[in-house]
């Protein structure tokens, strides 16, 4: 996005280019334009930018991507690891 | 249900029509939604709904239950002749929905066929938000509706130009933005959510520092306690791009360590005391501004966890050591 960046080596997207099939839709729902497509195999492009949404991975026909998605807010991952731990915590809301 | 204007009878039966004009009541409500003030009675019946006079063959739009998501988007379509099918959403907007999972392929197939949308349209298209994707498996809804998924635009702002040309998204209704009136609308509602933890911690501040060292001790601890709260709620959003760092408990630091030279200025305390502001403000930004990570759209939950792994000790250790300088400093 421009004029923001977040932390570098972090994302954990995943791309089989094996399976690809090539339809673009990855690229149509990414909002961050993380991919890239050229002789009809996708390619990431901008791993950093990746904000871990799981809109390629979900939309992907064949399951070429594979991304670990899910709430992304400080409060919501102290309730999650609350619950983890098997300590009540509010549910969490984002 | 809000905008109804009348009923119309088309192949689905029975279909609302509604206005493209928001009203007063419109605006004020969206406006309390802001402050976080009736936020969970601010839904809109699911269904399906019809924009000027739509024909069989006029596009579908799809959209949340979330009231403001609703108005825009129907404010966006003044003059046109569309569907528009809402989801239950339980009032939350399309890009927290799809993440919840409630703005998704269950909900899409299911909604579909309880407006009787395949009888009240002849093509089989529908028109989603960008930001809906994170849910909706688009081959999934094809599979089990027939219906095919195009996902048109991040903004309902976009939705004039796409339609007007022929469903093609730009570069620019595909890139997500956040401006500084997109990051100033988010912080209220972070406001009234931190001000009832921050209304205790400050009244157990004022009474401790009351106690120890008279009423002004306490005041000048609880405004410092708040400002230190408002700089990481507030001036952190407002001033994120910015702020130095790509880490948001880095960008929340530097601007309390500016609020703590702010209090030294305007206080003056003893050197102990002021090391001890410089020490324990800066971590109390830090958390707050951590916590807008959940309302931007840039920010990865791997990377919010790496920077909850190593910044919440780090805040905790500040925390602990400030006050302990503050003990210290009332028994010298
Ligand atoms: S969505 Fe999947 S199959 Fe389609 S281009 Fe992207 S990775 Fe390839
Ligand atoms: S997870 Fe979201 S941001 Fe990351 S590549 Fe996929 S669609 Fe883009």
């Amino acid at each position: 996005m421009k004029g923001f960046a977040y932390l570098k080596n972090v994302a954990t997207l995943e791309l089989n280019r094996e399976k690809c099939v090539g339809c673009g839709r990855c690229l149509e729902v990414c909002p961050h334009q993380v991919f890239s497509l050229a002789a009809r195999t996708a390619a990431i492009e901008k791993k950093d930018a990746c904000m871990e949404c799981g809109a390629c991975a979900k939309n992907c026909p064949v399951g070429a991507i594979a991304v670990d998605a899910g709430v992304g807010c400080a409060s919501g991952m102290i309730n999650e690891w609350l619950r983890e731990h098997n300590i009540r915590g509010r549910s969490g809301e984002c | 249900m809000p905008g109804f204007e009348q009923w119309t009878q088309n192949g689905a039966g029975r279909v609302p029509k509604i206005s493209t004009t928001l009203t007063m009541r419109d605006h004020l409500g969206a406006c309390k939604a802001r402050w976080g003030i009736d936020r969970m009675n601010y839904m809109v019946p699911p269904g399906l709904y019809a924009i000027g006079a739509p024909a069989p063959e006029d596009p579908v739009l799809v959209t949340a239950n979330y009231k403001m998501s609703f108005d825009e988007v129907r404010r966006n379509l003044a003059g046109r002749n569309v569907w528009l099918l809402v989801l239950e959403t339980f009032g939350i907007n399309v890009w927290c929905a799809a993440g919840k999972g409630t703005f998704g392929t269950d909900e899409l197939v299911r909604r579909i066929r309880l407006s009787g949308l395949a009888r009240a349209v002849n093509h089989r298209h529908l028109i989603l938000p960008i930001l809906g994707a994170p849910g909706v498996a688009a081959h999934e809804v094809a599979k089990q509706t027939g219906f095919t998924v195009r996902y048109a635009a991040i903004r309902a702002a976009d939705l004039p130009a796409y339609l007007d040309h022929g469903m093609k998204t730009t570069e620019a209704m595909r890139e997500l933005t956040f401006t500084l009136y997109e990051r100033l609308v988010l912080v209220p509602v972070e406001l009234v959510t931190a001000a009832r933890q921050s209304a205790v911690i400050m009244a157990v501040l004022g009474a401790l520092f009351a106690f120890a060292g008279g009423w002004q001790a306490g005041l000048v601890a609880m405004a410092a306690y708040l400002g230190a709260m408002l700089a990481g709620v507030a001036a952190a959003p407002v001033l994120l791009p910015w702020l130095p760092g790509r880490s948001f408990a880095v960008k929340g630091t530097v601007i309390g360590i500016l609020w703590g030279g702010a209090v030294t200025l305007l206080a003056h305390p003893s050197p102990l005391v002021t090391a001890a502001l410089f020490v324990g403000l800066p971590a109390v930004s830090a958390f707050y501004a951590l916590n807008f990570t959940g309302c931007t759209t840039f920010t990865s939950r791997s990377g919010v966890k790496k920077e909850m792994r190593i910044a919440l000790p780090v805040m905790g250790a500040a925390v602990a050591v400030s006050l302990a300088m503050l003990a210290v400093s009332r028994l010298l």
